[in-house]
């Protein structure tokens, strides 16, 4: 076996395991599997690209790649722009639609529906603006260099790979260690009773949403860095974030991480073993074994 | 020019009623059981899939082509449906009603994934053709045969739509609408809610399996781009549209968005230049989302709405109540 596949599997599955966590977390605590959560992995990416180039444009210097990077200091300010406008949609859709249909006491199907419809017009917005055609951060090339045992990686993507990590163990320790992570805690285990006690639950729905959209658009932009930007990057990772969350366990964010990395390995195998066509099956296979044998997934409970 | 108009009115309208099919499907899995689907396309596919490889001619490269009658594909294509929707329904309805959604979505992936690489059996990317059409002698006469195939159309919309209106009236019809509205009092009277709603997924599936069959006979040629998302989220958009767990409203719906979808592509193609056509069609598309969208908000029990009294019995029984108090109410 090529040990570049375990290389490749990491970073694909540190990618969708930032997306799952958004899965997991609007599934425990806002109660509904959101289709629509792909969108905000490609709007992420091309709110970034779009105030990247913007910033190139303004100044050129911005653009003169970093260190041994591929990408200017244009690329890190607009990530974090891109994160506060990706949160901002996520609002934006919750109190156009979602907010609306909690109100009306929707059951979770007309949500899971209403996020369907959310994704699709979402999606094809996005290619009306940008058009379908692959867009990149950076056109420059780099080197990967040896790491040892055989693994090779580039330096965008040894980054990513740490900052995943930073991240994780971030949204971890906000979950478990503060106050709005114990009221989240509490609003997935029991709406109703954490209103009661005062927990402000609106509070709770939008932190959940600015962080699920926040991670979803990080995911983005290192899918964009290290592989391409398109209208329907996030479509296409949305099967592998729905097979981690559930591997991993709904409402988990540890597990989900871990799951995403599952699923990257075996993504990345079934490249080198069956053929890169059938790539996309691999969540799918996944999911189906979730569902027969550990239906609760990794770290979640049964129901 | 008016052989033509009506030649466009058959085409259309022919169209329209295998949609109709499709949305007759859903309406049996969402309409009466609230079963969500999010891979219609795939079940359609699979239906039109493994019609066309049991009635088209043997072809060489190829896998199949058992140059069968068409009506065995269209029953082998609707079995083949109903047998993958089962099989997914018994891996997942059982577990939080999401679930069944993200499943029935891989599926639609797992099929597009499928008829795309198996090129020995579904062709790959250029997908089957000369695929036996109904009334092939009369091809010489286009008005003829448009009208022919509407025909047909029409007969199978006609069959199904009284059967699955039995089937709704039916004690088993009732059934699933008690197991929908209140599962626990359902399971209280005895009734096995995940048998019951197992058996109203596999034939939904099945008719969706049966709406591809009968549109890929009509179309001649089938391929996999014909079966992506997009045929999952018009199919909803026609049910809810017309109006959920109504058959009448399946059709209606159906008629009504597929008339609208092809009126706003005729739109973009005479107002957009040629080279914003791929463009505009996304705007398309974004449209029928927001619509969508604003139908569950607005309006979703859709244009006809549900008939809440599918029971023959209680129809009578409120009319003869209603006889009854009649005389107890004081004369003036």
């Amino acid at each position: 076996m090529n040990p570049q596949a375990l290389m490749d599997g990491l970073i694909t599955g540190s990618m969708i395991g930032l997306g799952a966590i958004g899965v997991t977390l609007t599934y425990s605590i806002l109660r509904f599997a959101n289709f629509a959560h792909g969108e905000f992995i490609s709007w992420g990416a091309y709110f970034a690209l779009a105030v990247s180039s913007a910033l190139g444009y303004l100044s050129g210097g911005l653009l003169t790649p970093i260190g041994p990077f591929s990408f200017g200091w244009s690329l890190p300010i607009s990530a974090v722009v891109a994160v506060a406008l990706t949160g901002g949609l996520a609002l934006l859709v919750d109190a156009l639609l979602f907010g609306r249909l909690r109100a009306q006491r929707g059951t979770v199907i007309i949500m899971v529906m209403a996020s369907f419809g959310a994704a699709l017009t979402l999606r094809s917005l996005l290619e009306f603006i940008f058009t379908s055609k692959p867009a990149y951060y950076s056109k420059a090339l780099q080197i990967a260099l040896p790491l040892g045992g055989g693994l090779r990686a580039t330096p965008d993507q040894m980054l990513s790979l740490a900052l995943a990590v930073v991240l994780v163990v971030a949204v971890h320790l906000l979950l478990t260690r503060t106050a709005i992570g114990r009221s989240m805690r509490a609003v997935s285990e029991n709406q109703q009773l954490s209103g009661v006690v005062g927990i402000d639950v609106r509070k709770v729905v939008r932190t959940v949403w600015v962080l699920g959209a926040g991670l979803a658009c990080v995911a983005g932009v290192m899918a964009g860095l290290l592989v391409q930007i398109r209208p329907y990057m996030g479509f296409d990772l949305l099967l592998p974030l729905f097979a981690a969350a559930i591997l991993g366990g709904i409402g988990s964010v540890p597990g989900a991480m871990l799951a995403g990395l599952i699923v990257g390995l075996a993504e990345a195998l079934a490249v080198q073993f069956v053929g890169a066509e059938w790539r996309a099956a691999v969540a799918f296979v996944i999911l189906v074994l979730v569902l027969l044998v550990r239906p609760q997934g990794l770290f979640g409970r049964p129901e | 020019m008016s052989v033509e108009l009506i030649g466009y009115g058959c085409f259309f309208l022919t169209m329209a009623l295998t949609y109709a099919i499709m949305c007759l499907g859903l309406n049996v899995q969402w309409g009466q059981t609230g079963l969500f689907n999010v891979g219609i396309a795939g079940f359609v596919a699979i239906g039109a899939y493994v019609s066309a490889l049991l009635t088209t001619p043997d072809t060489a490269n190829r896998f199949g082509g058992f140059d069968m009658p068409i009506l065995v594909g269209w029953l082998g294509g609707a079995l083949a449906a109903a047998a993958i929707a089962f099989l997914i329904g018994a891996l997942t309805i059982r577990l939080r009603s999401d679930y069944l959604a993200i499943a029935t979505f891989g599926v639609a992936v797992t099929v597009q994934l499928c008829a795309l690489n198996l090129e020995r059996i579904t062709g790959g990317p250029f997908g089957i053709g000369f695929i036996p059409r109904p009334f092939a002698s009369l091809a010489g006469d286009p008005l003829l045969f448009s009208l022919f195939n509407l025909g047909v159309l029409i007969v199978v919309i006609t069959l199904l739509y009284l059967a699955l209106e039995r089937l709704v009236r039916s004690p088993w019809g009732r059934v699933l609408r008690a197991i929908r509205e209140d599962e626990t009092a359902a399971l209280a009277l005895g009734k096995s809610a995940v048998k019951f709603r197992l058996q109203a997924f596999a034939i939904g599936g099945g008719i969706m399996g049966l709406a591809g069959a009968v549109q890929a006979h009509f179309i001649g040629f089938i391929a996999p781009e014909n079966y992506l998302p997009m045929l999952t989220f018009q199919v909803w958009a026609m049910l809810i549209v017309g109006g959920s767990g109504n058959n009448r409203g399946a059709i209606l719906g159906a008629v009504l968005v597929w008339g609208l979808w092809a009126a706003s592509a005729g739109a973009v193609a005479g107002l957009f230049p040629p080279g914003q056509q791929a463009r505009a069609a996304s705007l398309q598309i974004v449209m029928i989302g927001v619509a969508l969208c604003a139908i569950l908000l607005l309006r979703p029990r859709g244009i006809l709405g549900e008939e809440k009294v599918v029971s023959r019995h209680l129809g009578k029984l409120s009319s003869a109540l209603r006889n009854d108090a009649k005389p107890a109410t004081p004369k003036q």
